[in-house]
């Protein structure tokens, strides 16, 4: 596996990256690439599955979570247009989805499932890509998210919503990068301003739900890795190296009180609504 | 971590801790058990008991009883499920002192009596560690094939076992041993072995351990799929 976003790109030096992800992968797990990329692919459909399987009528068991998806899609004259308008009440379907006890793919936890099916269905359908392609870039998100795993962290409850819907952004704001034609070093540096823009980000559940904020920070992962990409497509980097960033949201994420990593114990959730919500139940 | 410890795995929502590894901790008792129980009673620890019921752990532990996996879109229906295939199941709140968070004490019972206590704890990711059976001290992830082996303690068994195992050529990945001694010198000592292997197990290895001397009972974890 690779451990650092360095070591990753130099892989993909003279082949793309999606194919070095694949490569090490194989070796890791000593598994041949026609099972892996299979694997894969079925990873795509569960998430296009999870969009179609959301039922605007479900509620989650706690009532917190359900129909928004449906609501934010009826909106006419939407302000961010009908691509936003769709990447925004995709991420909402699956995040109330899975809190309503529905199957999604954890990509990479299940608390920041919304994001990469939020960005990329869309773009699937906007730019004709073939499902091959989607897949290919879905191991793009995977090697750079194995990075952030290594290095930090993608879990809230150890590094806050920085380490879960951030990774996830981070790793969103790779696979756009790739879906559009970017370098290796416009994914890294799509990827590190997704991470950059959420460093500190908390992980503060009202009752220890992953419900709220946590769907509609799939929204903001989602909405961050599109222009964290455009930024990068247009040359822009955040002057920070990849790994470095990586490196530097871990910290945070020790930093970071127990309150602020998930117990419900800190930020919205010891709000006073929050602690009301959180009593009611 | 490989990258589909990252991307993936499919599941049901909404919690890798409290939903996904809350499956496979029904799901693995119910194989240390041997079968589906009958009855079961659940104690859930610290934050399985306040976030838990809203990220629907009581439902996943249950759907984990009737061998349901974690990506089941009928993990909701599992309290249904359970009244229609005849398992009544209990759920109490347990301060389990040092327990780590999200720990669960499941008592399996099978229809003729047959009896399971079954200590885990979810770690997230959907992944588990199963602590203690029958109140002994055990220590693994039933993430790879996993043989259990309940036996009356005796000398050379260890051995006995292990070379049962290489002549089939088992690849041994780990190997523990964990003794419980019991009040009654008389008795003797109980253990549990704990083997896990990177390759399925083979029955006929299975059959070879049961002839073993002091082998009381082999549990066989095979690894899920996905």
């Amino acid at each position: 596996m690779f451990g650092s976003v360095r070591a990753l790109l130099s892989a993909a030096a003279d082949k793309p990256l999606w194919q070095a992800v694949l490569e090490e992968d194989c070796h890791d797990r000593d598994a041949a690439s026609g099972a892996s990329m299979t694997r894969m692919a079925q990873l795509w459909q569960a998430m296009k599955q999870s969009v179609l399987d959301y039922d605007p009528a479900h509620r989650s068991p706690s009532g917190l979570s359900g129909g928004q998806g449906a609501q934010m899609e009826a909106l006419s004259n939407s302000l961010c247009g009908p691509f936003l308008q769709e990447v925004m009440s995709t991420a909402l379907k699956v995040g109330e989805h899975s809190a309503c006890m529905g199957r999604i793919v954890a990509a990479p936890t299940a608390g920041a499932c919304g994001v990469l099916p939020a960005v990329l269905i869309p773009l699937q359908r906007q730019d004709q890509l073939s499902d091959e392609d989607m897949v290919k870039h879905l191991y793009v998100a995977a090697g750079f998210g194995q990075v952030i795993a290594a290095r930090a962290s993608i879990s809230g409850a150890e590094g806050g919503c920085q380490a879960e819907v951030g990774s996830a952004s981070g790793m969103a704001a790779a696979a756009l990068a790739a879906a559009r034609g970017g370098t290796p070093k416009q994914m890294a540096a799509a990827c590190a301003m997704a991470l950059q823009n959420v460093m500190g980000l908390v992980c503060d559940p009202v009752a220890g739900l992953v419900e709220a904020p946590c769907v509609k920070r799939n929204v903001m992962g989602a909405v961050n890795a599109l222009s964290c990409t455009d930024m990068a497509l247009a040359g822009l980097d955040g002057g920070i190296p990849c790994d470095e960033v990586i490196d530097a949201m871990g910290t945070v994420g020790r930093a970071l009180p127990s309150s602020l990593r998930g117990t419900g114990g800190g930020g919205l959730a010891a709000t006073p609504t929050g602690q009301r919500i959180a009593n009611s139940r | 971590m490989n990258i589909f410890d990252i991307m993936g795995p499919v599941m049901v929502g909404p919690s890798s801790v409290h939903t996904a590894g809350a499956v496979r901790m029904g799901l693995v008792g119910r194989k240390l058990l041997g079968f589906q129980p009958a009855r079961a009673n659940i104690a859930l620890h610290s934050s399985f008991a306040a976030a838990g019921a809203g990220h629907g752990a009581d439902k996943a532990i249950v759907a984990g009883l009737l061998a349901m996996k974690p990506d089941d879109p009928d993990i909701p229906r599992s309290f249904q499920l359970a009244e229609e295939s005849r398992l009544s199941v209990q759920f109490q709140n347990a301060d389990l002192q040092d327990a780590p968070p999200n720990t669960v004490v499941m008592t399996l019972i099978g229809e003729r009596g047959r009896i399971v206590v079954v200590t885990a704890t979810s770690i997230g990711d959907g992944r588990i560690w199963i602590n203690s059976i029958d109140g002994m001290h055990v220590s693994f992830t039933a993430d790879i094939p996993t043989l259990v082996i309940r036996l009356e303690d005796r000398p050379g068994i260890v051995s006995a076992a292990s070379s049962c195992l290489v002549q089939h050529g088992v690849n041994i990945e780990g190997f523990q041993h964990y003794r419980h001694r019991r009040n009654d010198l008389a008795q003797g000592d109980i253990s549990v072995m704990v083997i896990e292997s990177l390759q399925p197990i083979e029955q006929q290895v299975m059959d070879d351990l049961m002839l073993l001397p002091g082998v009381v009972r082999n549990i066989y974890l095979d690894q899920e799929e996905g």
